[in-house]
């Protein structure tokens, strides 16, 4: 199950989407989950689910894969639906099942707020899915740099999330093997009553604390070794670079955006 | 003769709340251009020499002076440039999320810029056979890559000093023999200094000059030859006696003449065969 | 107690984009009293195949017996703990696994997960901590005090203490000083025999399986390459060097002195006594054949 999730992981490839700028991605994502919200009647939907399907498909990721890939969020939104569906009382019944009364607004609010949902799954998880983890934070560390000026940790920041990020794979394996040690010396994970379970967690939790540690100071001082003092007088190796693709991207949700005015009931 | 490119007089370090002293009253030179072995027992002070001499800690007794400087608060940036470190976890020293940023992130750190920083990652890793890898994560490299990469990493800053802190403990055979080829072409190609702390004695046999430590106190000093006749004495110190040495005393003992112990295996076969065969 | 891998098979994260094919086909008997070494390069799967020895990882295919139970792919399993009890795993870097505040309640805790009473577990306790050689004042110490050393030799009790017939190690001694690594292998080997116990060490040492072990598996690509006794294995070091790994010192200088002088010694010597009263026999006839 966790290993089919594609929620918050890379797919590499070389399409429009994944050549694009991570600091124009961002922009996109961001302006786009306020736009959403212009959205009120059947067009202005129907404009914006347009503009997700034209995005998933320049992006080059198989629709099964996406499909597969979200299924647990999928069933999010329609939980979302439902209790749109039952919460809702305005408007004429449309629908009644014994005690079950289904109103015609709550139709529409719970197809437009679930709809309003799966697009911004969908938009986030294209962000995530054609830009590397690096990328974002190179991207967000450009980004917020004005912020700088008030003493924000801009840098320290995106040094911490790149660093949070190459230490995920590192960290599954420790918990893993400790686990399997701790096994060993009978320790049961996965049976057992639900109280021995959670006391079966301190075995784990210890080490893993103690190894993080370590390997935090471990980082901490071959950071310093290899001259690491701060963001200050850094020269930077990433470069970002904005191409045309990343303006007319820009200038298209722009045109949408109007479009959306324009539609607006 | 070469001269000293580092000189540690008299250094003595106790870290915080510990009673006794990590080191003690420590005095010796680091010859330019030569290949320096550490070794002696778990906890002898190895790795805190090692971190004096790059301004990891500051020595609470005595001087240290880098390539003509006085290691101090206020020149340890400029002396880290000088020598690089190369630490045993090869988990725990990789800061890039790829092999490139990893080797750029050092040169980041000196305002390098950028358009010699993209040359210099390329060479360095080219140097240790890691061109290829730029863009690999460290998860998929096995623990020998890792250390060419933090080796690269250390090049890359172009240092006279590289200290290898038990760097290839870690690794399988194959590993350490890559790691150990690597940081030898180096050091005859670029003239790299190279301090290498060490369990494995077959390696240090095969440096220029053995410091022995002990309890946090130099206990000798002197070429592998010399070193390695202390024989039993080695052992009482927690550490063993290279084979070619113990095969020199036992062929010697069976009544095979040898003009002296060898360190290498091939210098052992060498002169049996040059005073033996075809006599 | 005897235990014996058939054909078995391990994928790691099995059905999913990420499988990968780890072990497969291997058949490895360990008969009880065995000390089994197995050799290999990186990823050869030496670990993987530990790992099934007391049913930490199940086949993906073929079987597992370990005493009398048989643990068999697509076969759901209950309690693995006995199993547990009878095959103790020392990890590589196992210090990683220590947690309790005292070194004593450490070394209780495998055998109190197994019932023994907290008595016989402390009892267990300070005879294990005297078999890996450490003073008894150091139980009540926090394991986190110690040094790297004694951490190794604390966990390394705590499986002790579990009191298992089989013993697991995975490269146990690595990062350890040369005293330190022989006082450790040589504690295994005295417990072998003293115990009866049977032993399965991964090692990249050839010296440590050539000097320990009675039978070598030898692992290439997942797959079991060769086994046999030491002498077997190494008399064919060619074959070893082709796989890109070592031979014992000691065969390697016979090697090269075989080479240079262009002969072939009778036989294969493990030992460093032995290999130099041939060469000197060798050298005594003047050097030829
Ligand atoms: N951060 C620290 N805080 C307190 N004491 C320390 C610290 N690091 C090391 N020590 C102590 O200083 C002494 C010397 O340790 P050091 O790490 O230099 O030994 P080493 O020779 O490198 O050993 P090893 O071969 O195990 O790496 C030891 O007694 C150790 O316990
Ligand atoms: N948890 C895991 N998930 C996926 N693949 C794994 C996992 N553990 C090991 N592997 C892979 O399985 C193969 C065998 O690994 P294993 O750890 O058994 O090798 P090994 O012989 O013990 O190697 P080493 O000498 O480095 O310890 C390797 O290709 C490895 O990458
Ligand atoms: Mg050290
Ligand atoms: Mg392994």
């Amino acid at each position: 199950m966790m290993e089919k999730m594609i929620f918050g992981r890379y797919v590499p490839g070389e399409s429009l989407l994944h050549r694009m700028d991570p600091r124009s991605k961002l922009i996109i994502v961001f302006l786009f989950v306020i736009v959403v919200f212009i959205a009120n009647n059947v067009p202005t939907y129907a404009v914006l689910a347009a503009y997700t399907f034209l995005m998933v498909g320049l992006s080059r990721i198989p629709l099964r894969f996406l499909y597969g890939g979200l299924k647990p969020v999928f069933l999010l939104v329609f939980f979302t639906f439902l209790l749109h569906i039952f919460m809702t009382k305005e408007g004429p019944i449309i629908l009644e099942l014994g005690w079950l009364k289904i109103y015609e607004e709550g139709l529409r609010q719970g197809i437009f707020i679930s709809l309003r949902f799966l697009l911004l799954i969908l938009v986030t998880s294209l962000l995530t899915l054609t830009t590397t983890p690096i990328e974002i934070t190179d991207g967000l560390e450009t980004l917020l740099n004005p912020l700088k000026k008030w003493k924000f940790p801009v840098h320290e920041l995106a040094l911490m999330m790149s660093i949070s990020l190459r230490f995920i794979p590192t960290l599954m394996q420790e918990t893993d093997k400790i686990m399997k040690a701790q096994t060993a010396r009978g320790v049961e994970y996965n049976s057992g009553p639900v109280k021995e379970r959670i006391k079966a967690i301190i075995p784990l939790l210890i080490p893993l604390f103690i190894s993080s540690f370590k390997r935090a100071e471990e980082l901490a001082v071959a950071m310093e070794a290899r001259g690491y003092k701060g963001g200050e007088g850094r020269t930077k190796y990433r470069q970002l670079a904005w191409g045309m693709v990343d303006t007319a991207m820009l200038l298209f949700l722009g045109a949408v955006t109007v479009l959306l005015f324009v539609l607006r009931g | 003769m070469s001269k000293p490119l580092v000189t540690i007089d008299g250094v003595s370090f106790s870290y915080e709340g510990q009673q006794t002293p990590a080191l003690k009253n420590i005095t010796f030179d680091i010859l330019e251009g030569e290949w320096l072995a550490i070794v002696g027992h778990n906890g002898s002070g190895k790795s805190t020499l090692a971190k004096l001499l790059n301004g990891l800690q500051f020595p609470q007794q005595g001087k240290i002076a880098v390539c003509g400087t006085e290691l101090t608060e206020a020149t340890v940036w400029e002396v880290r440039k000088n020598v690089g470190m190369v630490f045993q976890n090869p988990d725990n020293q990789f800061v890039g999320t790829t092999v490139r940023d990893d080797v750029a992130f050092g040169l980041e750190n000196h305002g390098v810029p950028r358009e010699i920083m993209v040359e210099r990652v390329q060479t360095s890793l080219d140097k240790v056979q890691m061109g290829t890898f730029l863009n690999q994560e460290p998860h998929h490299l096995s623990g020998g890559q890792k250390q060419r990469v933090a080796i690269a990493g250390v090049i890359a800053l172009q240092p006279a000093i590289i200290i290898l802190d038990e760097a290839t403990s870690m690794l399988d055979p194959r590993g350490r023999a890559e790691v150990i080829a690597t940081v030898r072409e180096l050091k005859d190609r670029e003239h790299i200094t190279v301090i290498s702390i060490t369990h494995d004695l077959e390696e240090a046999a095969k440096a220029d000059r053995v410091i022995v430590m002990n309890k946090g106190e130099l206990y000798r000093e002197g070429t592998p030859e010399q070193i390695f006749e202390m024989d039993e004495e080695l052992v009482q110190l927690g550490l063993d006696i290279p084979f070619p040495v113990k095969m020199s005393k036992l062929l010697r003992h069976k009544g095979v003449e040898l003009t002296k112990t060898h360190l290498t295996e091939e210098e052992l076969v060498t002169e049996l065969w040059t005073s033996h065969s075809k006599m | 107690m005897d235990i014996s891998l058939k054909n078995v098979e391990y994928r790691y994260q099995a059905d999913s984009p990420f499988e990968h094919l780890a072990i497969s086909d291997v058949s490895i008997d360990i008969p009880s009293g065995t000390y089994l070494a197995i050799i290999g390069h990186t990823g050869s799967g030496k670990s993987t195949v530990l790992q099934h020895l007391n049913a930490l990882l199940k086949p993906t295919k073929g079987s597992v017996l370990i005493g009398s139970r048989e643990i068999k792919a697509g076969r759901k399993d209950k309690n693995l703990k006995s199993i547990r009890e009878n095959v103790g795993i020392v990890f590589q870097f196992p210090e990683h696994q220590l947690f309790e505040e005292t070194v004593e309640k450490d070394i209780m805790f495998g055998p109190m997960n197994f019932g023994v009473s907290e008595s016989d577990a402390k009892a267990r306790a300070k005879e294990a901590l005297q078999l890996v050689g450490l003073p008894e004042d150091i139980l009540e110490k926090s394991p986190f005090d110690l040094s790297g050393g004694q951490m190794r030799r604390v966990a390394i009790a705590g499986v002790l203490a579990m009191e298992p017939d089989v013993l697991v190690l995975d490269e146990p001694t690595a990062g350890l000083d040369p005293r330190g690594r022989k006082e450790i292998m040589d504690l295994f080997y005295t417990l072998h025999k003293k115990r009866n116990l049977s032993t399965v060490l991964v090692t990249h040492s050839m010296e440590d399986a050539a000097k320990y072990a009675d039978e070598i598996v030898v692992m290439h690509q997942g797959k079991v390459l060769t086994k046999g006794t030491p002498e077997q294995i190494f008399s064919d070091p060619v074959a070893l060097i082709e796989l890109g790994l070592d031979v014992p010192e000691v065969i390697g200088l016979q090697l090269k002195i075989e080479e240079t002088f262009h002969t072939k010694f009778s036989k294969i010597s493990l030992s460093e006594r032995e290999l130099a009263e041939m060469i000197a026999e060798f050298l005594r006839g003047g050097g030829q054949r």
